[in-house]
């Protein structure tokens, strides 16, 4: 159960400011995603918490201590790698007591510690096969067995399941996530899918031109961003150009070209420009008569298991989604009524501007 | 449709035709020559006799002087394998760290040897290496040599030189066996606990290894039919295999001898090739598959 934590972490190639004066605290036993684009430093982050590479400014702690500039392998933590970097002149075996091996171990029991961190995984019984014998995800496996071997302080997890097929990265994103709880080791993840760092993290690091953008629990970087980034960069969005008409204590007036609906108070002063985000599926399509605003139908999509609409309306073009439950659907061209709950219209910070 | 049948069947055959009578003309055809050449009589009066004798083998076989001959051949080309392996690993592994741009420039130079032709390559090492050339001066006023080294007409010149052209086929293979390597992987070694050293030693080495055995396979075998080094810079005094085989057709001109103790060469070889193969398939199956 370590703690971990970055500070003032930044690296430059060049001119190019790949990590930005990152600050970061991870808890003991905490799993946190680092989410973000390609080129956002999460992987250059990562490189240098791992000790790959050499920060430009910053500190690198672990239980307080400063590893900043400790070479990789005394760091002693385990990482699971993109492309799994098995060896492949060595049976799963080997490749698992490998990090034992390295500390000296006694071999009855390291034996016993491959056993435990093979099982751990569910690959009991392919002891003396070789990573080419492997599927992609018992490979994998083999991967999180040989790190969990050593017992590591931290966890690393590169992009571990990108080369995974969606159904098998499913399950692997409930299991992998099931044993971390259980070992209670301290994680850290890299990942550009939202939906792996959704399923998996305790806490969520959005990460942008080498800052964190934000940092919360997924349910709180989705439904309460405070960044622009956030909005646009997790799920789907709507966003609306208006400005503060009216504004009184409880409630303020957002005005789009001639229509306009009420929003949440805010900061913002009257008269100011400010974006407005909604989720399509906090929009909810109404009769006319008692909706906030109505529009056109322009395009439906259906993906099973929700619909999708594109609507012309009064305040721009919506996306909206509903559940499929079966009921009958709106057709394309209908007009119809949009409705939402007062809360569910944001509004989100401008962004910062990258220095 | 049998049309059709005959012509897609006999189409690869005809594509290939060319290449064929090129390798049968040109390889096949004089390699048969010189094994039924090999069974011929030798008269020294009288000149070659189609008669079929084996006493050509008999006296390869008998004569400690074409032990010796085989033997120092192989050292030699064993001797330049070696060194090619010690100098091309670390080459290679440099190379692959240098930036892009001067990998170009550096493949140039590295494959520079083989753009050279054999004879003016051959002749310049001739200088370089003379009693008074430019490297037996440098280690003289450094004060390393009390007199010149005499690397000329020596297995040392031999060797130097053949070191010197064989290595960009150590490089080309050790390349291309680094080129399969997860870059990731050294760096979980690294993370697993061990040290740079052992990280090389356990992890990159022997996935290297498939491609240090086929280029020592490849330097192995030129460097053992090599011809015009050992005959420039080694003379009369360095008799390889290769410059036997050369005297007995033209200076003996016992050609059934010759064709008999290239024959025996070939074979030499094809069983080092055929040997160390079988070594790699076993010993690293599961690298590459």
């Amino acid at each position: 159960m370590s703690t971990m934590s970055l500070r003032g972490l930044s690296k430059s190639f060049g001119n190019v400011q790949a990590v930005n004066n990152l600050d970061l605290n991870v808890e003991g036993g905490e799993f946190l995603s680092l989410l973000g684009p390609s080129g956002c430093g999460k992987t250059t982050t990562l490189q240098m918490v791992a000790g790959f590479l050499p920060p430009t400014a910053g500190k690198v702690l672990v239980e307080g201590e400063d590893i900043t500039y400790v070479v990789p392998e005394k760091r002693d933590m385990g990482i699971v790698f993109q492309s799994y970097a098995l060896f492949p002149h060595m049976t799963i075996a080997q490749n698992v007591g490998f990090g034992l091996e390295m500390r000296k171990m006694k071999r009855p029991q390291l034996q016993e510690r491959v056993g435990e961190a093979l099982s751990m995984v569910r690959l009991s019984g392919l002891e003396d096969r070789y990573p080419s014998q492997l599927s992609g995800g018992q490979r994998q496996r083999v991967a999180i067995a040989r790190v969990l071997a050593i017992r590591p302080r931290v966890l690393l997890l590169d992009e571990p399941m990108s080369n995974l097929d969606a159904k098998l990265r499913g399950d692997m994103h409930v299991e992998l996530r099931a044993l971390q709880r259980r070992l209670g080791i301290t994680t850290i993840l890299v990942t550009h899918d939202q939906v792996e760092a959704m399923t998996m993290s305790d806490r969520i690091a959005v990460m942008t031109g080498g800052k964190i953008a934000e940092l919360g629990t997924p349910q709180q970087v989705y439904d309460k961003p405070v960044s622009e980034f956030a909005y646009r960069f997790l799920g789907q969005t709507n966003e609306i150009n208006g400005e503060i008409s009216v504004r009184d204590a409880g409630s303020a007036t957002f005005r789009v070209g001639s229509a306009s609906i009420p929003v949440e108070a805010s900061e913002a002063p009257q008269g100011s420009a400010i974006k407005l985000f909604v989720r399509p599926e906090r929009l909810r399509i109404c009769p006319v008569d008692n909706s906030k605003v109505k529009g056109k139908i322009t395009t439906r999509l259906f993906l099973g298991g929700v619909w999708f609409y594109d609507i012309d309306s009064d305040i721009g073009r919506l996306r909206v989604s509903a559940p499929n439950l079966g009921a009958a659907q709106a057709d394309e061209g209908e007009t119809v009524g949009i409705d939402w709950n007062p809360g569910d219209m944001q509004i989100a910070t401008p962004e910062v501007a990258n220095g | 449709m049998a049309d059709a049948a005959l012509r897609q069947s006999s189409a690869p055959w005809l594509l290939s035709l060319p290449s064929l009578l090129l390798f049968v003309g040109l390889l096949a055809v004089p390699m048969a020559l010189t094994a039924v050449l090999s069974f011929h009589v030798f008269e020294g009066m009288r000149g070659i006799q189609p008669t079929f004798t084996i006493a050509n083998y008999v006296q390869v076989l008998t004569d400690g002087y074409y032990y010796e001959l085989f033997l120092r051949t192989g050292l030699m080309s064993l001797g330049v394998t070696a060194i090619c392996v010690l100098i091309g690993v670390p080459e290679t592994l440099i190379l692959a760290k240098m930036r892009p741009a001067l990998q170009g420039t550096f493949f140039v130079v590295i494959l520079g040897p083989l753009l050279i032709s054999v004879v003016v390559r051959t002749l310049g090492w001739q200088i370089l290496l003379g009693r008074q050339g430019p490297v037996n001066s440098a280690l003289l006023s450094l004060g390393l040599v009390e007199e010149p080294v005499r690397f000329l007409y020596s297995m040392t010149g031999v060797v130097i030189v053949l070191t010197h052209v064989l290595l960009p086929f150590m490089i080309v293979a050790i390349w291309s066996a680094l080129q399969k390597l997860d870059g990731q992987v050294a760096h979980a070694a690294r993370s697993l606990g061990a040290g740079p050293i052992t990280t090389f030693r356990r992890v990159v080495l022997p996935q290297l290894m498939p491609g240090i055995l086929s280029g020592a396979i490849i330097v192995f075998t030129l460097a053992a039919s090599a011809f015009a080094t050992p005959a420039i810079i080694g003379g009369r005094r360095v008799k390889v295999v290769t410059t036997a085989i050369y005297d007995e057709f033209l200076t003996s001109l016992n050609w059934p001898l010759g064709a008999a103790i290239a024959i025996m060469l070939l074979i030499a070889i094809v069983a080092v090739v055929l040997g160390s193969n079988r070594l790699v398939e076993l010993r690293f199956k599961q690298v590459f598959a």
